[in-house]
């Protein structure tokens, strides 16, 4: 029995070495017949394949083969044994197990079938006991019935594989050569999904693709705005093309929950958490990271849930999503992952562990990447009732050595935020009173770019003020923080510098009483929106923090969601369908201005496609910026030319209504007047003809505008 | 000009309905008794007592004697306007939601709610000249639609009887045989429950409203859809201006709901679209309460609105109002 049980550890460990090919699992998926979800397969040969599974629905049952052959008197003995192996790996169907017996020799035939509840737990079964020795002469070859099926139909003759004819990819980036320079949104509202153009000067949106039933969950963007992601019950799909959206690749991830890119957007990762049979286990997870080009599994992980729910507050079913980080910049060189005690750093050229072994971080709770470099900022708690200090330390990756260390007293938590640019971090460190019952926030914060990494702290005027939001300007040197404890709120705006020392933070301004409770910076830095959602019902406030002036107030209310456009040009503010009314969105632009608005019953989801990085060098940029009039000229022409042509449009429209409803009016009279006798009748001869009374009449008004007096000179 | 409040209903009014001279606001409330009240400067005249249910709706004779009045009682009463005494009294088995009188006034349209086992039905009634000599029976009756049946009118020299309600479809009837003549188009036309029907002073177009969050605009001899009106907000009531071409919306969320949200949520605000371009013209605020009931006086220079806040308010335009330009 020892031995056997050995022997079960070493199947399990090369199957989950051989679990890459094993994941992918087709007959759990079961769509009702003729459903689609609105979504024509082009692949038919895979679609033909579903079809076939979908007709046996032996999913569940698994061919046990090389068992002895043992005659009657054995019979029973060996079931017991087969029993007893496959009994521990899931729930044998009553009546599951079937060993046929030759009619004549009434001995068994050397293999079974075995009925499991699901398909997982086939799965499961054939995983670990596939090559399974009972003894030397019986090596157990288990397979999926369902694969029979499919094996035998394997055409015995060879036929060369027929080569596809090379066709050139599509420009995944055309949308980026827009010649009105527009930029693209998704919405999702009822069960339709679209992108949109945003044309800001027609105050319209413009179609780009429409599809019912596109996705079974969300949309999401991949971080450049290449793909667009759509998540469905057999997997994750991504789209894109040059002028619509087509169907780039699929990745097989059944039931999965949760999608997640990396920044340079080369990998996807699809994470799913199944209900475990036997419900006393935690649930399994199991995270695939696939190539979003070729489609292929890079790396798969597998679990109970609570190996992927360590440190975070916990976002779905107890993992902190996304589970793997990914930093190290656009490269997509690293990906980390939080555990018990580590940090599990991965690299993607063999996408194993860094060394070979984690990052050995005793009680670490949090980390986070610089968005820029390879480096990690992680958090470990206060210890030991405060005779160990809580600790933040920053550590350079693929070398482990640890750049900067600070030690913080009596720290009850901790966020860490770092600035766009990797250039600073600020971590926010709320520290017990000293009669421990109440808290207060002061920020910690970091020049990474500077040598020795310099620590600066910083309090705020009112060190007992509770912070409500903080956000560092994208590619800035500014901060804002929200904070106050009453129900309107102060606005600080901090500098990383000040007028005579650029190693000094100094506090900007103080917007007092403001009703705000979130920030939204423009991503190219200068604006800001001080939005209050929720309980402040979408006040808007448009605040540029060069001049340190509001722009305008303004409110969508009931907005939940508020996002820049990735130029900085344009804010969406929507309510989605938290709420029951209201639903839709509203384009504003950079300084407050309403565009238009769009009502969408049952709005889920407002995503701008993001724009991936500019290739102007910063100099270039500040250049453009200097001589912007020069550039905006042809801009602002074309502006004009479009405002002509919408107001002429709009006369003409106008113009069509009017004409057409004076038909409508004329020909009522005709009719009216026609029955006009009868109508008398009707009310025993008294004149209808007052009710006319009431009618519309033109009437002109002369008003004087002006009267100038001008004294015109005489000549005889 | 700063509005009239009239406060004289205990429960959220449900209609609305000025006389043909304009001097006259009759108003109906769930509470039992329909009010009549001057039309400048929001007094109240009298009241009407006798029914025993909500008063769902009622219409007045142009010679502004008669008073028809239908309720959740399951009578229509015909009344003096002047003394206020009940002339005759109209039993049915089931509330009546809506009446009108034809032109002539020498006959009524009756629509009266599905209750219990009876279905919802239209009635045609001959409205005597002495109330002493009016009989029982109805002239005609039609059965048909589903559900609620809001509001019935005549068509055009009393030929026809244009319904809608619940089922969301505009039928027109032959006010003689009962025949169905036309039906609108499940494409074009409203979505939901068609809660309210206007029609235009010369009762050549009219207008519904629903809950689809839409008024429809509708030629009233063919049926065919003329504008539709979008808004945010189920429409509750609509009217049509007589002087401009003006409509106002009004409307909110389900009265149920009104408890649950901010005040603004329902946005429950009179909504001024202009009728040929169907754009937005303005706003009148006030009720707290969704909008139950709108009407447009006769002359066109004010309108009245009844909220479920049991609040008529009565507006008189300013003389900006008659210079818009959009």
């Amino acid at each position: 029995m020892a031995a056997e049980v050995m022997l079960m550890n070493e199947i399990e460990a090369t199957a989950a070495q051989m679990g890459i090919d094993l994941n992918i699992d087709f007959s759990s998926i079961q769509l009702p017949p003729g459903e689609n979800c609105g979504i024509i397969s082009d692949d038919e040969d895979v679609y033909h394949d579903d079809q076939l599974e979908l007709d046996s629905g032996f999913g569940n049952v698994i061919v046990v083969d090389n068992l002895p052959v043992v005659p009657r008197e054995k019979f029973e003995k060996l079931e017991g044994v087969i029993r007893k192996i496959y009994g521990q790996i899931g729930m044998i169907k009553e009546d599951g197990l079937w060993m046929p017996v030759d009619p004549e020799t009434k001995k068994t035939l050397g293999y079974c079938f075995i009925e499991y509840n699901t398909p997982q737990e086939a799965e499961l079964a054939k995983e670990k006991t596939h090559g399974y020795k009972l003894d030397r002469a019986h090596i157990f070859a288990v397979n999926m019935f369902d694969d029979f099926d499919k094996y035998m139909k394997v055409p015995d003759e060879w036929a060369p594989p027929e080569i596809k004819p090379y066709t050139p990819g599509e420009n995944l980036q055309k949308w980026l050569a827009d010649e009105k320079a527009r930029d693209q949104f998704v919405i999702r509202a009822g069960t339709d999904t679209e992108v949109l153009w945003n044309d800001a000067r027609q105050s319209k949106t413009e179609l780009v693709y429409k599809r019912a039933y596109w996705t079974e969950s969300f949309v999401q963007w991949s971080p450049m705005g290449t793909y667009l992601a759509t998540v469905h019950r057999q997997g994750a799909a991504v789209w894109g093309g040059a002028n619509t959206f087509n169907r780039l690749m699929r990745y097989a991830h059944p039931q999965v929950k949760l999608i997640d890119f990396s920044p340079g957007e080369k990998y996807l990762v699809t994470y799913s958490s199944h209900e475990p049979s036997n419900p006393r286990d935690a649930n399994r997870v199991v995270i695939n990271i696939f190539d979003v080009r070729t489609g292929k599994v890079m790396r798969d992980f597998k679990g109970s849930a609570d190996e992927f729910a360590i440190g975070g507050a916990g976002g779905v079913a107890g993992v902190s999503w996304p589970v793997f980080r990914w930093g190290g910049g656009k490269e997509d060189k690293y990906f980390a992952k939080l555990g018990k005690n580590m940090i599990s750093v991965y690299e993607t050229e063999t996408f194993s562990l860094i060394d070979k072994k984690s990052l050995k971080v005793e009680n670490v709770v949090d980390f986070s990447w610089s968005p820029t470099d390879p480096i990690i900022a992680l958090f470990v708690p206060e210890l030991g009732g405060g005779n160990q200090p809580a600790r933040v330390s920053l550590v350079q990756i693929p070398g482990k050595e640890e750049l900067r260390q600070k030690n913080l007293f009596s720290i009850s938590d901790c966020k860490m935020y770092w600035q766009s640019n990797g250039e600073y971090l600020a971590v926010k460190a709320d520290r017990y009173t000293k009669t421990k019952k109440s808290t207060y926030t002061g920020f910690e914060l970091f020049r990474i770019k500077e040598r020795d990494i310099p620590i600066e702290v910083l309090e705020l005027d009112n060190k007992n003020d509770k912070i409500i939001a903080f956000a560092w300007e994208p590619k800035g040197h500014r901060f804002a923080v929200i904070h106050g404890d009453n129900p309107r709120p102060d606005i600080s705006f901090y500098s990383m510098r000040s007028t005579h020392n650029l190693g000094r933070v100094s506090k900007l301004a103080t917007l007092k009483g403001k009703q705000a409770n979130a920030l939204f910076w423009s991503p190219g830095g200068r604006f800001i929106v001080l939005a209050g959602l929720k309980g402040f019902n979408g006040q808007l406030e448009f605040f540029n923090v060069d001049e340190l002036e509001t722009m305008a107030t303004a409110e969508h209310f009931m907005a939940t969601d508020v996002e820049w456009d990735p130029t900085g040009r344009y804010v969406a503010t929507s309510v989605t369908s938290v709420h029951e009314m209201e639903n839709g969105f509203n384009i504003w632009s950079f300084n407050g201005k309403l565009l238009y608005r769009i009502l969408k019953d049952h709005f889920f989801q407002f995503l701008w496609r993001p724009r991936p990085p500019s290739f102007l060098t910063p100099e270039k940029e500040e250049e453009i910026a200097k001589n912007l009039k020069k550039y905006s000229k042809k801009y602002e022409a074309e502006d004009q030319d479009v405002s002509m042509l919408l107001s002429e449009q709009d006369r003409e429209k106008r113009r069509m209504l009017k004409e057409e409803w004076e038909r409508w009016v004329g020909e009522w009279r005709r009719a009216h007047e026609e029955e006009q006798l009868e109508r008398q009748m009707l009310r025993d001869g008294e004149a209808s003809d007052e009710e006319e009374e009431y009618e519309a009449k033109e009437v002109e008004v002369e008003e004087v505008l002006d009267v100038s007096e001008e004294v015109i000179s005489f000549e005889e | 000009m700063r509005p009239i409040l009239m406060k004289g209903h205990e429960r959220p009014l449900t209609f609305l309905k000025y006389n043909r001279d304009g001097d006259l606001l009759f108003s109906c409330a769930k509470d039992h008794t329909p009010t009549v009240w001057f039309a400048d400067n929001g007094e109240r005249l009298g009241t009407y007592r006798g029914h025993n249910g909500a008063v769902w709706t009622c219409d007045v004779s142009r010679d502004s004697m008669r008073l028809l009045t239908g309720s959740a009682d399951q009578t229509v009463k015909l009344w003096n306007v002047q003394t206020g005494t009940q002339l005759y009294t109209f039993t049915f088995g089931s509330p009546a939601r809506s009446v009108e009188f034809a032109i002539g006034d020498e006959l009524a349209v009756i629509t009266t709610d599905p209750f219990m086992e009876l279905t919802s039905a239209i009635h045609v009634k001959r409205i005597a000249k002495d109330p002493t000599e009016q009989i029982e029976e109805s002239m005609l009756v039609i059965k048909g639609p589903q559900g609620r049946i809001n509001r019935a009118v005549w068509g055009p020299l009393n030929r026809t009887i244009i319904s809608a309600g619940e089922d969301a479809v505009i039928r027109i009837w032959d006010s003689e045989t009962g025949k169905l003549l036309r039906e609108s188009d499940k494409e074009s036309g409203h979505k939901k429950t068609i809660t309210s029907l206007t029609k235009s002073a010369d009762g050549s177009h009219f207008l519904t409203g629903s809950l689809d969050k839409s008024a429809k605009l509708w030629d009233t001899r063919t049926l065919t859809l003329i504008k539709t009106y979008g808004t945010e907000r189920p429409v509750n009531a609509v009217a049509m201006s007589p002087l401009l071409d003006h409509v106002v919306l009004g409307g909110g969320q389900d009265a149920s709901a009104v408890t649950t949200t901010d005040h603004r949520a329902g946005k429950f605000e009179a909504k001024f679209y202009d009728k040929i371009l169907q754009e937005e013209i303005g706003g009148v605020k006030g009720h707290f309460g969704p909008i139950n009931a709108l009407a447009f006086n006769p002359d066109g220079k004010s309108f009245s609105s009844g909220g479920e806040d049991g609040y008529v308010r009565l507006h008189h335009f300013d003389p900006d109002y008659f210079n818009i330009k959009i």
